[in-house]
């Protein structure tokens, strides 16, 4: 047979076309003939439409305008609930909210002219906070701003409280990231009733969009066609926000009966598209005096934006993530999610997981110095390990062994000597060295029965050659999909990497595998390539063209038989969730995810006492991911995710002003560059997961969750200062050393 | 892109005189485009006025670093990459040439000119704290001839300066700093590279039998202009440096420098750090 290519960093499938900028980006593909959109948006954060002017010396009457009146079908982003306008009415709920849109042949024109469309409004007092919005200082969403709330309960918290040797509480913050992607957002649209929509975009969830298509344009699915062009990042953000666009631009194509193309740049995308949700996070915590934990109770609060979106989603993972991978006998946790009058949060790889755990991962090592024990300590006294209960009390079955991940990292990173040794250093030094970490969990896929209600199905085709061509939905964003499907399809069926190819996801040729989202697309769709192999190698079997043992030329004159005398070969896995998975949607109880990936994280830090300025200067990455399907594909993706965690921990701020961003360029807003993060060391455990593909485990957005909380463990080593809250800027570092001196709390 | 470019002109002229003629027989029409790093910016942005540009980047009078015993002298058309390349101003102009190399990445130093750092006067930039520690001098010439003026005072209030409508900068000059000095350097930006700085400071102090004999200081991102600190220095000069003389300086430096909070930072962060920054350069002498 050919050489295995699972576990061999093969070439990446598009990677030569990426090289040499050959392959195509949806503003680089030609539509001689289409003519230019864009949006006009509300000017106030929350307010009535009073009415919309058109001023200005220019054409008007060449642009083409489309209002909710021109929406065929139901004026309604069809997502999960149903409060989001295509394009507002009479109310404005956000800053940027689409309220009209026109489109010109003329792009320039176009872009001068929007800037002279007057949307006059009745402003109303807006709420940009979580607190605000709990305290219900307005009433922007519903009867109370709750745009969703979850309660995990496991054994009796309040029970505990009075017996217990120590409780200690904190309160913990995180801000909003914007997922910075290299490709801002686009599409382009043909429309007609006679011939139904066709999109073109940078997207990650081909189905997605076909679904509210449908509901837009009240037209069936099948009259609804999405075709994904290579997409430049996407990090949840172009999971839901490519549908808004997909359907602006489809209602320009509908009312002009042109071609329309609206490209985002980078300003606009970052003001209006969505960003992970900003967090509040309260722990209380009781623990014995031998430091185990006894009882956790946590409040999760996560800021939604003005619109509900997939924030639901974003807090279930959230608040499953929430008291992380310890044991505790007593938990509580209390999750809500709040409506402001910012423009909505949506998904941001780890989904409310990094909120979570970096509240989490700070408040144990408060709980350790409370326990009088080393963060180190404390953790292996809590650990969940193989054969206990979660919070919701799924019985972890699989191989986990937290303590010897967290031993190797504190060893990889030489933690115990160095954090002795800038013990003695730090004093009277200007540059204060610091080491921390983080130990983590994240669930793969969709949670609970997310995977069994999607029930994806992938399909494979052979030509006459034993090519074989894989079809799903799921897309290429950068994370490699297409070289990990690559690679299962080529190994199970025991023939070359090269052999393979992907079809492009074109909702008019390809199964629905799914959103290419949660970490699911190389272990859960993975799988469907592996499930879809064995049964194309059952038909030929069947057929008794193929024997037990075969040469790859014996596969492709089996194909070739087979296609001669059926006339194609094709097959279509479908997902069927393992067996034991139990999951009760109305208590949150029962097996949260499939499977786990788990982690210990080290981060070494400087901090300048001149200028209050954190660095980051090693970082060890150790994590037990199933299976390692591409050394080089899965060491980017912890690298890269570590990178945006140290964005998330010291760096990108969203500045917000009367409910939008700012600093919406990429010289304000400060993502860190290459001369800001360390070498990140990366060593994978593998315990093989039996329902993942070649035994994998998600890994995408793992790294997210544990980075922060070790970059901030290790400031606090540094500078003995408690710090609840990122993004930690010099800024604040400043003023909490300055309120620590007052307090006579810190070092100096 | 949100400006459309075919709203913009731009005429590139070959030499210095075609440029001085053009100046001069319009007044006011011309925006000069040296790097044109900070206008490609805001052109991007939609924040670009349409306007008539003058491209200074063939003009050849306005290039080249030449140095004297003395003084070295750049064409305003020296790009921070030039200056790094360039060993004498290694050697006599290091906060120069760390200037240059914090500023944007490789390809705005290859692009970013001295000249264009000045006449663009933003009080965030890298370049002119040094040049007026260093007591740079500006060639400014027009049709009529040229003139040399003092760096320090050219800037006289935010994106103002003295420089008529049919002017240009076509010269720096900077004196060789007594080789016995101390040169002191240090940008606070938002990240290691492709920053503009949140503040940033520069200082050359000379001591002469324990009391300070000569010391420039200028600081940026803490005014509407980048700042040299004249009362600071005037307090400094002749003492002795110990803990309280360095208090009471960083007290007046305190009261010279108005930072602001804005998108980049705080007013208060500004002014600790200026003042960390002071005393580190101080208890450098």
């Amino acid at each position: 047979m050919a050489n295995a290519a699972i576990g061999r960093s093969v070439p990446r499938k598009e990677g030569r076309s990426k090289v040499t900028g050959e392959i195509q980006y949806i503003d680089d593909l030609s539509f001689p003939e289409a003519i230019y959109g864009t949006v006009i948006r509300s000017p106030v954060a929350r307010g009535k439409i009073l009415g919309v002017h058109f001023e200005g010396d220019f054409p008007w009457d060449e642009f083409i305008k489309v209002t909710a009146e021109d929406i065929p079908g139901e004026n309604r982003q069809a997502l999960i609930l149903n409060d989001q306008p295509c394009l507002a009415v009479d109310r404005i709920n956000h800053r940027e909210e689409p309220v009209l849109l026109i489109a010109h042949p003329n792009k320039h024109l176009l872009i001068e002219a929007r800037k002279h469309v007057r949307i006059e409004v009745e402003e109303e007092t807006p709420i940009y906070t979580i607190e605000d919005s709990d305290a219900k200082k307005e009433v922007i969403w519903g009867e109370d701003n709750i745009l969703k709330k979850y309660r995990v309960e496991k054994g009796n918290v309040d029970d505990v409280w009075a017996s217990a040797h120590k409780v200690i509480e904190g309160e913990y913050r995180t801000g909003a990231q914007e997922q910075l992607y290299i490709e801002p957002q686009g599409m382009v649209a043909k429309a007609s009733p006679e011939d139904g929509v066709t999109v073109w975009g940078s997207l990650q969830c081909p189905y997605y969009i076909q679904g509210s298509l449908e509901v837009l344009f009240g037209i069936p699915a099948d009259q609804c066609r999405v075709v994904y062009a290579a997409t430049g990042g996407g990090f949840g953000g172009k999971e839901e926000y490519p549908t808004v666009i997909a359907g602006h631009t489809a209602l320009l194509a509908w009312k002009s009966g042109k071609t329309v193309k609206m490209i985002y740049d980078r300003a606009e995308d970052m003001a209006v598209t969505t960003k992970r949700h900003p967090s509040l996070t309260r722990h209380k915590t009781a623990i014995d005096k031998d430091g185990k934990l006894l009882a956790m109770d946590v409040e999760f609060l996560l800021d939604g934006g003005a619109y509900a979106t997939l924030t639901s989603v974003v807090l279930s993972r959230g608040t499953i993530h929430a008291v992380g991978p310890y044991l505790c006998p007593n938990v509580r946790v209390n999750a809500r999610a709040l409506a402001t009058n910012l423009p909505p949060h949506g998904a941001f790889r780890g989904f409310g997981a990094p909120q979570s755990c970096f509240a989490i991962e700070r408040h144990m090592n408060k709980v350790a110095r409370a326990a009088g024990l080393t963060p180190e300590e404390f953790r292996n006294r809590n650990f969940l390990n193989k054969g206990q209960r979660t919070a919701t009390g799924q019985l972890i079955e699989e191989n986990v062994d937290m303590q010897g991940l967290l031993t190797t990292a504190l060893e990889k990173s030489d933690y115990h000597a160095k954090k002795a040794r800038f013990a003695k250093e730090n004093v009277g030094q200007r540059i204060k060295k610091g080491i921390g970490f983080a130990t983590f969990f994240h669930g793969a896929g969709f949670t609970g029965s997310g995977e069994k209600h999607l029930a994806s199905t992938l399909g494979m085709e052979a030509d006459r050659n034993g090519r074989i061509r894989v079809l799903a939905a799921s897309t290429e964003i950068g994370q490699g999909a297409n070289t990990v499907f690559s690679q299962v399809a080529a190994d199970t069926l025991k023939i070359s990497y090269d052999a393979i190819d992907i079809e492009k996801p074109d909702t008019e040729k390809v199964p629905n595998s799914g959103p290419t989202v949660a970490s699911r697309t190389s272990m859960i769709v993975g799988n469907l390539v592996a499930v879809a192999a064995k049964q194309l190698l059952a038909k030929l079997r069947e057929a008794q063209l193929l024997g037990d043992e075969y040469t790859p030329d014996q596969f492709n004159s089996a194909c070739d038989q087979y296609i001669e005398k059926h006339g194609e070969l094709k097959v279509i896995s479908e997902y069927s969730q393992p067996p034991g998975i139990n999951w009760d949607e109305e208590n949150y109880q029962g097996d949260a995810y499939g499977t786990y990936a788990w982690a210990a994280y080290v981060a070494e830090v400087e901090v300048d006492t001149l200028t209050y300025v954190t660095e980051v200067k090693d970082f060890v990455a150790v994590q037990e991911i199933g299976k390692v399907l591409h050394p080089i594909m899965a060491a980017g993706q912890i690298e890269g995710g570590v990178a945006q965690g140290v964005g998330f921990a010291v760096y990108e701020k969203v500045v917000w002003r009367d409910g939008v961003m700012i600093n919406n360029q990429m010289t304000n807003y400060i993502m860190p560059t290459a001369s800001d993060v360390p070498e990140i060391r990366v060593f994978f455990e593998e315990e093989p997961y039996a329902y993942g593909a070649a035994g994998a485990k998600g890994i995408g957005e793992l790294p997210l969750d544990g980075s922060a909380p070790a970059v901030i463990n290790a400031v606090e080593d540094a500078m003995k200062i408690d710090i609840d809250f990122i993004p930690m800027l010099p800024e604040d570092l400043f003023e909490l050393i300055e309120s620590a001196a007052n307090n006579g709390q810190g070092e100096e | 892109m949100r400006s459309d470019v075919t709203q913009y002109e731009m005429v590139a002229p070959k030499s210095l005189d075609e440029v001085l003629a053009n100046l001069s027989s319009e007044p006011g029409k011309w925006t000069l485009f040296a790097g044109g790093t900070d206008l490609m910016v805001l052109m991007e942005s939609g924040k670009l006025a349409p306007k008539n540009f003058l491209s200074l980047w063939g003009v050849k009078e306005l290039k080249g670093i030449s140095y004297t015993d003395d003084s070295m002298t750049f064409g305003a058309l020296t790009t921070y990459g030039e200056l790094q390349r360039h060993s004498k101003v290694r050697e006599y102009f290091p906060m120069l040439i760390q200037a240059a190399k914090e500023t944007g990445g490789l390809a705005i130093q290859n692009r970013g000119t001295l000249g264009g750092n000045i006449a663009n006067a933003s009080p965030a930039a890298d370049s002119p704290p040094g040049l007026l520690v260093y007591d740079a001098e500006l060639e400014l010439t027009s049709v009529d001839g040229s003139r040399w003026v003092p760096y320090d005072g050219f800037h006289t209030g935010y994106k103002q300066m003295k420089l008529g409508e049919a002017e240009l900068i076509t010269k720096i000059r900077v004196p060789r700093p007594d080789p016995k000095g101390v040169h002191y350097f240090k940008k606070v930006g938002t990240r290691r590279a492709q920053a503009i700085s949140k503040i940033v400071l520069a200082g050359f102090g000379l001591m002469n039998e324990g009391a300070v004999k000569t010391v420039r200081i200028a600081v940026g991102s803490v005014a509407a202009i980048t700042l040299r600190c004249h009362k600071t220095e005037a307090f400094l000069t002749g003492k002795s440096l110990n803990d309280s003389v360095i208090a009471e300086a960083s007290e007046i430096f305190g009261g010279e420098i108005t930072p602001i909070d804005d998108v980049r930072s705080t007013g208060r962060y500004r002014r600790q750090v200026g003042k960390n920054l002071l005393k580190d350069f101080l208890e450098s002498l």
